[in-house]
């Protein structure tokens, strides 16, 4: 399935990259425009790779605080409707938190984050522009909520199964609650929370319609974003964006590219993912229970 | 081993009283349990324990299954309190201080009381080395001579010295079953603890490897108190200069082992140390 699906991405993306080359992964500029037709992909591999970024900043701290809360520290009384409560946050459709980001959310992060940032701390390079809501770091936070479900509920699953003897041995040795997390849960469960935070990036890379209502869809050059809070555009905004439209072959074949470099970039992750997570299990021979 | 020896000397006609006497010295009192109840949720565990623990002596508790032994050592260095809705309740005074007073942290407890538990549980992503120097770190010992120095006095305390000295960087999980439990007999040791709690510690291994870890209490209880939980008689009658014999919840009999054994007050305890049950 996987290799029938790359071929025809790949059989699509053909006549941009034997027109473009190499170029295309790197060029900034986009214009469909019949007979001046010219496209690079980097302003958007760029925003893609940010705005997951922003969301993972912002979303595995949170999500591992989620988990570590239901987990060890909550009674059954308080763990059990949250984690209830968090796991239906993941069954939202992408498209209800756009809707939701695009009239309601992006005001309050405008108004309550990004306005503080640029009015007090615009020397820095990443706050220096006037925050409108639509842009890259909104389309982070967004995606930050989305993807908070799925990593601190598998997260739960992991902390869940790392046991208790290891909990009592670290306890047993006059650990506080967080040494305990320390030395006995983190590095017990560091390789499977590590693979639940890269399937959230997974989920971050390609979302699609969350992004397009709320990254703010520039184009080209204009693309690359200079601050926290230009406007932006991923990989699969923009195919969103103007596969409907695409009018010569050449624009089509661009979009397909923009998806081949999304597929490989995501290939890239799973199995960066897979290798890490596999190397710290060879470090803990028979480590599981 | 002393006291049993001169146990046996002691002609069979001699008062209770003088043979007590005779029999050892009186040594401090190290703890002393007084009204222990315990439950874990609305199920009694323990039913008003009291007893004195004296200091370097061994003391076994055993009893059948569910009789609570495991309990009565968890509440010593209050790690049964950890158990979702368990809770305990009374007095346990070590060296004058009941550490089930609200101003005690249970924290600072558990670093003067070590534990070992019923299957070896080092931590899987460590060395050896960091195994044993975990509580140390966990303490704030930053001094390297000094965790390099304690560890290897405690594993030469645990008598795993001379096994690991060329492979402190292997992870601990790689060694055998009865040397990961002297592995965490020596992370215990390396908190350098008054009391060593000993649940079951050999339930798990091969009987060579028991048979290590019982002259190692012997060897251990002249530097401090051990308190094992066991349900093999015999290691309780090699290993303890004290037994409790406990049975559904209640501590049936206490005193020196070799009169647990050979002459017992109770019926119950008679039944239990000749194998009728249990």
């Amino acid at each position: 399935m996987l290799i029938l699906v790359a071929f025809a991405v790949g059989e699509g993306a053909l006549p941009i990259f034997s027109a473009e080359g190499f170029q295309f992964v790197i060029r900034t500029d986009w214009n469909a425009v019949y007979g001046r037709e010219s496209f690079g992909a980097l302003p958007y591999i760029i925003g893609t790779l940010l705005s997951s970024a922003i969301a993972m900043a912002i979303g595995v701290p949170i999500s591992l605080g989620i988990a570590i809360f239901v987990t060890e520290m909550a009674s059954h009384r308080i763990s059990t409707p949250l984690s209830f409560v968090v796991e239906l946050l993941a069954a939202v459709p992408s498209i209800i938190y756009g809707l939701w980001a695009l009239f309601v959310f992006r005001f309050w992060v405008r108004d309550l984050i990004e306005r503080p940032l640029y009015e007090h701390l615009n020397w820095i390079p990443f706050f220096d522009k006037t925050p409108f809501g639509l842009d890259i770091f909104t389309a982070g936070i967004v995606l930050s909520i989305m993807i908070i479900p799925i990593i601190s509920s598998i997260t739960r699953e992991i902390l869940l199964v790392v046991p208790n003897s290891q909990r009592e041995a670290a306890y047993s040795l006059g650990a506080t609650r967080w040494g305990t997390l320390k030395t006995a849960i983190f590095p017990y469960a560091k390789s499977g929370i590590l693979g639940a935070s890269f399937l959230g990036l997974g989920r971050a890379i390609g979302e699609t319609i969350l992004v397009t209502m709320i990254i703010g869809n520039a184009i080209g050059p204009a693309a690359i974003p200079t601050t926290l809070f230009s406007q932006g555009q991923s990989l699969a905004s923009l195919i969103a964006n103007e596969f409907n439209e695409a009018a010569s072959d050449l624009h089509l074949s661009a979009l397909i590219g923009l998806g081949a470099i999304l597929l490989l970039l995501s290939m890239i992750i799973n199995i960066g993912a897979r290798f890490m997570v596999s190397r710290m299990v060879k470090v803990v021979p028979g480590g599981r229970e | 081993m002393e006291d049993i020896l001169s146990a046996k000397e002691i002609s069979s006609d001699t008062s209770e009283t003088t043979r007590r006497i005779r029999e050892e010295p009186r040594r401090r009192s190290k703890v002393s349990i007084k009204g222990v109840n315990a439950w874990f949720g609305s199920k009694q565990a323990l039913k008003n324990i009291n007893l004195e623990i004296e200091e370097n002596t061994a003391t076994a508790f055993m009893g059948p299954s569910g009789c609570g032994k495991t309990t009565l050592i968890r509440c010593l260095n209050r790690m049964h309190e950890m158990t979702p809705g368990a809770k305990a309740k009374g007095q346990v005074i070590l060296d004058g201080i009941d550490i089930y007073d609200k101003s005690i942290d249970p924290v600072i407890i558990k670093r003067r009381i070590g534990m070992v538990f019923q299957k070896p549980n080092p931590f899987p992503t460590m060395s050896i080395f960091d195994n044993v120097a975990a509580g140390l770190k966990l303490n704030g010992i930053k001094d390297k001579k000094l965790i390099r120095e304690i560890v290897e006095e405690s594993l030469e305390g645990a008598g795993l010295w001379e096994e690991v000295k060329n492979e402190l960087d292997k992870p601990g999980m790689g060694l055998s079953g009865g040397q990961q439990q002297r592995l965490c007999i020596a992370r215990a040791l390396a908190m350098q603890p008054e009391i060593l709690l000993m649940d079951e510690p050999t339930s798990a291994l091969d009987p060579l490897a028991s048979s290590k870890i019982e002259e190692l209490v012997h060897k251990l209880k002249k530097d401090l108190t051990i308190i094992i939980v066991t349900h093999n008689m015999q290691q309780a009658a090699r290993v303890a200069d004290r037994a409790a014999f406990m049975y559904l919840g209640e501590m049936i009999e206490y005193g020196f082992t070799k009169q647990i054994f050979q002459n017992p007050e109770q019926e119950l305890t008679e039944r239990f140390v000749s194998g009728k049950f249990g």
